[in-house]
């Protein structure tokens, strides 16, 4: 039996669907569309937490048996996405982290120099860090280096949905790197996560397609399935790489007899 | 640099032609583009651009939803002091006008942030007039200090200052500054502040450099419509934004498009900003700054606010005051204008909740 899991810091995650929430039209809808989509690693900005006003906390939205993973949006360098996750830590929201750090906000691009620095002295803090970053194989080899529990390499800038426009780059990374490479960032429909997926993407992160759908539960939905189905895919190709030994060779095991 | 030199590149007189000859191709041709130039936005701006607006409404709504998301930030104005030394003709607090000079002391202004904080906002603007006297930079940095207990985010709205001057409130919690210029247009800026230090009018116009300079991290910006003709107003507000975007990529960037409200003094806009102006205003610079945002205040009514919800808004003031003091001893207090929206944070959060959109009340701390 083929066995499939995606682990990040240690767990074992159901789903290779990421959700992010920062765009929804109530914190209500959180819980509706974890459900529907399935995803179990849910992000949420440490500047919307308000531990203070519990009935407006996002916090408290994201269903217990989701790995909440608090990012550092609004870092401009290393050393405020150090503190942003520190602060978040404290706050209770666990050692999981997204590093984002973006001094650009016209295009919400991360920078890949400041994110190295933050993922060493984060990983080195005991935090199990998922930098987002703009797909650079170096980039990339120095966060794996660092101890990153995965890498996450934009597929289009934020807010976008224009799909995988770093598709080769990404490519690249899937592989070169050995960590899970999640596409974050710019997937604008569930076809597109397929096709992450397809091409090998241990996993996506959604927001923006899902909460800015008209029906963003029926959506999140149909991001589950892609997911799915693009990881199915990417597990039927020939070439696909497999948690078992595969002992035959079809198209040449006669030689063997010569 | 400044962005001074940036103005200095456009004739008002040639700005003019421009937005009599725009005609539908060219609006058309625009509406098709992904990315805008300034002469795209200006022409978005002209008169020509106005039966397209159902068109440009779409695609502020679309792009709004994309970089913001179904979400609007809250926050509340705070005054701190009405003493002003500038003889602003548009403003109720013009050193001329008979009204209460008053500064909140340290109980006062205590009392004021617990009634605010009870709403659950997070998110405060502090104003005063312009007295070095009596609401020096010392004043407010105290202020500051207070208020943090409360919120976790300030911005001000207070007079230009120097660099260093920004500093020191920055590395007291300040994260945000507010600040407009008014009249972009320098000869009528020169007629409406006939006196004070507000008649600098490049000290001003400089003063979001200053602060971006300092470290701060958002800036809002914009021209008080009325004093001058809005359309060329409208441009160069948006203009600065995106230099000020461009220079200082960090800073969140954004402007307000206030209309002169009634006011001690009664001074009358030089022309009417209708409603179908200010939208325009709005859809125009949106589509040319996508992720900028865009505030609205409580200067307008509420049946318009609900409206503008959906079409590029990204922060709203609610429950709003603009005397010193006003929540918690109005009786006697005059506000800097009459304020057209009087209700609380949680009639405009249920509203905004109605419209399908999730209202924030906590979007910084400081770290």
């Amino acid at each position: 039996m083929v066995v499939d899991t995606l682990t990040i810091g240690g767990v074992e995650l159901e789903s290779r669907l990421f959700l992010g929430t920062g765009k929804f039209s109530s914190n209500k809808m959180i819980p509706q569309v974890v459900e529907s989509s399935g995803a179990r690693v849910v992000t949420v900005a440490l500047r919307r937490v308000d531990l203070e006003f519990p009935e407006e906390n996002i916090v408290n939205f994201v269903p217990k048996g989701c790995i909440l993973m608090p990012n550092t949006s609004g870092a401009r360098n290393a050393t405020e996405a150090v503190r942003i996750a520190r602060l978040a830590r404290a706050s209770g929201c666990g050692n999981w982290v997204k590093i984002e750090v973006i001094s650009d906000n016209r295009y919400l691009l991360p920078d890949n120099y400041e994110t190295i620095k933050a993922t060493e002295e984060l990983v080195a803090d005991g935090f199990i860090v998922l930098p987002y970053m703009s797909p650079d194989l170096m980039v990339a080899k120095r966060l794996e280096e660092a101890g990153a529990a995965a890498v996450m390499p934009l597929g289009a800038p934020i807010g976008s949905n224009r799909g995988l426009k770093t598709k080769e780059l990404v490519r690249i990374l899937i592989e070169e790197i050995s960590v899970p490479i999640i596409v974050d960032a710019g997937i604008g429909r569930p076809s597109e996560a397929a096709e992450a997926m397809e091409m090998g993407a241990a996993a996506v992160l959604v927001n923006t397609a899902i909460a800015t759908a008209e029906d963003p539960v029926t959506m999140a939905g149909a991001f589950g399935l892609a997911v799915k189905a693009g990881r199915k895919a990417f597990l039927a190709n020939p070439g696909a790489v497999l948690d078992y030994a595969q002992a035959s060779s079809p198209l040449t095991g006669f030689l063997r007899d010569e | 640099m400044s962005f001074y030199a940036e103005m200095q590149r456009c004739n008002i007189v040639k700005l003019t032609s421009f937005l009599d000859s725009v005609g539908p191709k060219e609006i058309k041709r625009i509406l098709a583009k992904h990315s805008l130039s300034e002469l795209d936005y200006l022409a978005l701006l002209s008169p020509g651009a106005e039966d397209f607006l159902e068109e440009m409404a779409w695609r502020a709504h679309r792009l709004t939803l994309q970089h913001f998301g179904r979400v609007i930030m809250l926050y509340t104005p705070l005054y701190l002091a009405n003493h002003c030394v500038n003889s602003c003709l548009y403003c109720g607090f013009r050193t001329q006008n008979a009204l209460a000079r008053s500064i909140l002391t340290p109980a006062q202004l205590e009392a004021e942030a617990r009634v605010i904080a009870a709403t659950g906002l997070k998110h405060i603007l502090i104003l005063t007039g312009e007295s070095r006297q009596h609401s020096p930079v010392s004043y407010i940095k105290d202020c500051v200090r207070l208020l943090k207990k409360y919120f976790t985010s300030i911005t001000i709205e207070i007079y230009p200052l120097e660099e260093a001057g920004y500093t020191e409130l920055i590395s007291e919690g300040v994260d945000g500054l507010t600040i407009y210029q008014e009249v972009y247009d320098e000869e009528v800026y020169a007629e409406v502040h006939p006196a004070g230090p507000k008649r600098d009018y490049r000290f001003r116009l400089d003063a979001p450099e200053r602060a971006c300079r300092a470290g701060i991290r958002t800036v809002n910006v914009g021209a008080l419509l009325g004093l001058q003709h809005w359309r060329s107003e409208a441009f160069y507000a948006g203009l600065h934004a995106s230099y000020l975007q461009q220079k200082f990529p960090s800073v969140e960037v954004s402007i307000a498009p206030p209309r002169l409200r009634p006011h001690i003094g009664g001074f009358q806009p030089r022309e009417a900003v209708t409603d179908k102006n200010l939208v325009q205003y709005m859809l125009a610079f949106r589509l040319y700054m996508p992720r900028g945002g865009i505030t609205l205040s409580t200067r307008e009514r509420p049946e318009l606010r609900d409206h503008l919800v959906k079409l590029g808004v990204t922060r709203m003031s609610a429950g709003s005051c603009t005397a010193v003091g006003g929540r918690t001893n109005g009786e006697n207090a005059t506000g800097q204008f009459e304020i057209s929206d009087e209700r609380d944070v949680a009639a405009v959060a249920r509203m905004i909740y109605n419209l399908g959109y999730q209202p924030v009340y906590k979007d910084w701390q400081r770290i």
